[in-house]
């Protein structure tokens, strides 16, 4: 238990709304997810999950205007690790989002809805709120136990 | 900030793609002008090689679906290969095998488009 005293309890990162931070949030999580001992596959999952809600932020949070602020928290109590996303950009109801149908992409020549079927999919838990003017919160989580298994 | 690139191969009828690196919202644009390009030209048998490709998140397999119907019409195809395990899962979750055929290798994939060409003649 020791062990588990040196992990991160709690860091934080700002970034600018633009795609090009995409790759450096990615890092600040692996980074982390790292440290706490969850196997590589999960790592990927974990990372794919957080830059799809960032990349949902920036298209349509922000619709891509990239001035706006990132903030992406991160906790690890308890054997349970939390990704907190926040933003203050446009808020999001995620029970407008279908879940993905890929015959209709396919006339449509577009897709929609993978992003967040992806997080659903990958992660423990996804959770979203907003403040409407104040700000928007996505919290992803993913317990280490459930990710042994 | 993460890299990504393509190139291309001219494989007789077929254009091979190749992918190498991180294929995100910031790097799909790259490989939506390399369609572009290869369909600017009535190039529309493709196959594209994963073989070096890291990481691919949701916009980047929006690339696929962008181009693939303009690709059938033309009686092409969009043929996939020699993703990692990683990446194939990712592809497999969203259901993408319904859509594409996967092959194992660049080869097996021409072979198939060869195939195929026999087949119409």
């Amino acid at each position: 238990m020791k062990n588990e005293d040196n992990k991160i309890k709690e860091k934080e990162l700002s970034v600018k709304s633009k795609t090009n931070n995409l790759s450096m949030i990615r890092d600040f999580v692996y980074n982390a997810a790292t440290e706490i001992g969850f196997s590589s596959d999960v790592i990927d999952n974990i990372i794919l999950a957080v830059d799809e809600a960032c990349t949902n932020i920036i298209k349509h949070a922000y619709k891509s205007y990239p001035e706006g602020e990132i903030t992406v928290k991160l906790k690890y109590a308890d054997k349970k690790f939390t990704i907190i996303i926040m933003d203050h950009g446009t808020p999001f109801k995620p029970e407008t989002v279908p879940d993905p149908d890929l015959q209709s992409y396919y006339r449509q020549h577009r897709v929609g809805g993978l992003g967040m079927y992806l997080m659903k999919s990958l992660m423990d838990e996804v959770k979203y709120v907003s403040v409407p003017g104040k700000y928007n919160q996505v919290l992803l989580s993913k317990n280490l136990n459930s990710a042994l298994r | 900030m993460a890299e990504f690139s393509t190139s291309t191969k001219d494989a007789g009828d077929i254009n091979v793609i190749y992918l190498k690196g991180y294929l995100d919202a910031h790097t799909a644009p790259v490989l939506e002008n390399t369609f572009s390009d290869l369909i600017e030209k009535s190039r529309y048998s493709i196959v594209v090689n994963f073989g070096e490709l890291a990481y691919i998140s949701s916009a980047g397999l929006g690339v696929f679906m962008a181009f693939i119907e303009k690709i059938r019409e033309n009686n092409g195809d969009i043929k996939l290969a020699g993703m990692s395990d990683k990446v194939y899962n990712i592809f497999d979750l969203l259901g993408f095998p319904l859509l594409y055929e996967i092959f194992k290798s660049e080869e097996d994939a021409i072979k198939k488009f060869d195939e195929i060409k026999k087949l119409e003649k």
